[in-house]
């Protein structure tokens, strides 16, 4: 018995160094997984960017499958929707895990960048591990634009009517960018191909990409963990920091627990709510798309109402568009608007505790006010929200720099 | 230039669009009923109702005969006897006869496929809409509804309701006065009970929640299993995690 346990241990041990000689296979291995080491007092906010890869693996396998009986024409889309969830075999069960993996997929966006609000992650030296982050971002934006016009239902149409119209606000080339996004004078066929091309090719294929280099980047500078220090100040005589542990086994048992955990909210929504009571599945989407027939109530789906709200909020319409795009991008000069010299809130002073939970409730409160119909109250509320979601950014600058910040320890706290 | 402040003046109309509700022509909340899949003698009758009243002029074109019959009972000697009379295929999909640009002309508007009309309007939308057709000799099919104002259709199920009637004028006093559910009352009983009648649509809205999403008769008892498995694999990966950060100080 134990003969054999040897020669198979032999032989998987040549096959790798067969490999080992020819590609560098264990370099990477020891790299990236068990030489990578990650500090240890990673909390719950760390489950995150394992389970966007999580994500992104459910999206693109659904992906593949439901592209195997989808057809994009504006004839047929809707048709072949309707045709997957009944004739397909589990073809309803690859949809709403690609439903609801799309609304997943930004949940756990915008949990994983706020752990980076919490925990100064964008600072020095990660600048350039936040931009690419804040590249996924933007292009998953997009992605998720051109995925939903592709069931063809009503919201699909409108909500792409409108969000075309808002690039055909540009001044001068606005209307010749907008015709020539949609490929024709009014979304059509035409604009639903070309979506279909960017959703399964163009956009995972760089997202896949900037993954990559996100990835890449965070190897480099390491992570940055929940106290904020910098765990390569200290290292034993092996250059092993201390406050360190080789991300596989540890965090790749922690994540695959995480990753259940999330797999239990997910297909809760799957199985038992798949429309999430209209927000991840609109229920005016399951009406054909009717370029005749304007709906009574077009909202985006939720991820996008926050920054919808503040298009709305200003009362000029090139003006909202800045403001929204600004709203959305403004992200990125986190690194050099934050002026602390601490990283994290738990040594940080009032002044960003404050900052921050202003920031969260505005962004909250927008979301849902981007849902809702328009009241002059709600204006005036989304007025007031906007200014307090820009104030976080635009005021960084002075209410860091003069936080009364507390003393950071020298080595992690927890355990 | 005239141009851009015309794109402009679209984009902003586009933005402003306020959520007119719907349902708002009755001015009052929708009438609540609680869908029940689990029963499927009421599916069955539901179906009766569909095939009778609706399915000539609507089609259900996503929805299967077979697939209909497997799921809510009914073989397809029953199906072919009594639910099918435009085709005797039990694999054909609910398909209608008359064409689009005919029922255009026959009703102004295209009768909506049927097949995820429970997904697009809800429960309670159609259990109101079916209970609140009222007499209206301005309509060229002489009824409206409180909860589809001016809608198209004729109220195919009259003789089973019988024929209700509006008691409150639209101006009271001068003022304008939006009117209520409560301000129905059958003048013309139909062949069917309130009682009965109320079954009737709470059948037939059961059936086209089912039609809208037939795997929802077996999606949550899937969903079970599932859940027991995930719970069960989350000690087990917990108890993994814990063993190997044993060693971590």
């Amino acid at each position: 018995m134990a003969d054999i346990e040897k020669q198979i241990v032999k032989g998987l041990t040549g096959l790798r160094d067969w490999v080992d000689d020819r590609f560098p296979l264990m370099q990477n291995w020891n790299e990236h997984l068990a030489k990578y080491y990650a500090p240890k007092n990673f909390n719950f906010w760390y489950f995150f960017g394992a389970l966007a890869i999580l994500v992104l693996v459910i999206q693109i396998l659904t992906g593949i499958w439901l592209t195997m009986n989808y057809k994009p024409s504006a004839e047929g889309a809707f048709a072949s929707v309707e045709y997957i969830m009944r004739d397909v075999s589990w073809g309803w069960f690859i949809r709403y895990m690609h439903s609801t993996g799309a609304s997943a997929f930004f949940v756990v966006i915008f949990l994983h960048m706020f752990r980076a609000l919490l925990y100064g992650s964008y600072k020095k030296p990660r600048e350039l591990l936040w931009l690419s982050g804040m590249a996924i971002y933007l292009v998953i934006m997009g992605e998720a634009f051109f995925g939903y016009l592709l069931p063809w239902g009503q919201m699909s149409y409108w909500g792409a009517k409108v969000i075309i119209s808002l690039f055909g606000a540009l001044p001068i080339i606005g209307p010749d960018l907008a015709e020539w996004i949609r490929g024709d004078f009014v979304i059509s066929d035409v604009t639903l191909n070309r979506f279909f091309s960017l959703h399964v090719i163009a956009f995972p294929l760089l997202i896949l990409g900037l993954v990559g280099v996100h990835i890449l980047a965070l190897h480099e500078v390491g992570s940055n963990n929940p106290d904020g220090v910098d765990i390569k100040k200290h290292k034993d005589a092996d250059g092993i920091p201390l406050d360190g542990i080789p991300f596989h086994p540890y965090y790749t048992v922690k994540d695959i627990f995480g990753a259940v955990v999330f797999l239990i909210f997910f297909f809760a929504v799957v199985f038992f709510s798949p429309e999430m009571g209209g927000y991840f599945l609109e229920h005016a989407n399951f009406t054909p798309a009717d370029p005749f027939t304007t709906p009574a109530h077009i909202a985006p789906v939720w991820y996008f109402t926050p920054f919808y709200a503040i298009l709305r909020a200003v009362p000029d319409k090139l003006g909202g568009v800045i403001a929204m795009g600004l709203a959305v991008n403004i992200f990125l000069l986190l690194p050099w608007l934050d002026r602390s010299p601490v990283k994290s809130i738990r040594y940080r002073g009032m002044n960003y505790k404050i900052a921050l939970t202003a920031f969260v409730i505005s962004f909250v409160t927008l979301g849902w006010l981007g849902m809702q119909g328009v009241t002059p109250l709600y204006t005036w509320m989304a007025r007031f929200f906007s200014v307090v979601y820009f104030s976080f950014f635009f005021l960084m600058p002075f209410y860091t720099a003069f936080d009364n910040d507390k003393a950071v320890p020298d080595r992690v706290t927890d355990k | 230039m005239n141009g851009f402040k015309q794109r402009y003046k679209m984009i902003f109309i586009l933005l402003m669009m306020v959520s007119i509700n719907a349902v708002a022509a009755g001015g009052s909340k929708l009438m609540h009923m609680e869908v029940d899949l689990s029963n499927e003698t009421s599916l069955q009758r539901g179906a009766k109702t569909f095939v009778n009243y609706c399915l000539s002029c609507h089609s259900a074109a996503y929805m299967r005969y077979n697939r209909m019959g497997e799921d809510i009972g009914i073989s397809d000697d029953v199906l072919k006897t009594n639910f099918m009379f435009g085709t005797d295929k039990v694999g054909d999909t609910m398909k209608i006869a008359m064409s689009a640009s005919d029922a255009k002309i026959f009703f102004g508007v295209t009768p909506p496929d049927l097949s995820v009309i429970a997904r697009s309007r809800g429960s309670d939308w159609l259990y109101s809409y079916f209970k609140t057709f009222y007499v209206d000799e301005s309509r060229p099919f002489g009824v409206n509804n409180l909860t589809f104002k001016d809608v198209s259709m004729p109220h195919v199920l009259w003789k089973l309701q019988g024929i209700q009637r509006l008691t409150q004028s639209d101006h009271i006093d001068g003022a304008h006065h939006i009117p209520s559910y409560e301000n129905l009352e059958l003048i013309t009983p139909g062949s069917q009970t309130e009682e009965e009648y109320d079954q009737t649509v709470r059948d037939l809205v059961n059936f086209l929640v089912y039609v809208g999403e037939p795997i929802k008769l077996k999606r949550e008892k899937i969903g079970v299993w599932v859940m027991l498995y995930l719970f069960i694999f989350a000690i087990i990966t917990y108890l993994l995690k814990k063993e190997y950060w044993r060693d971590v100080h």
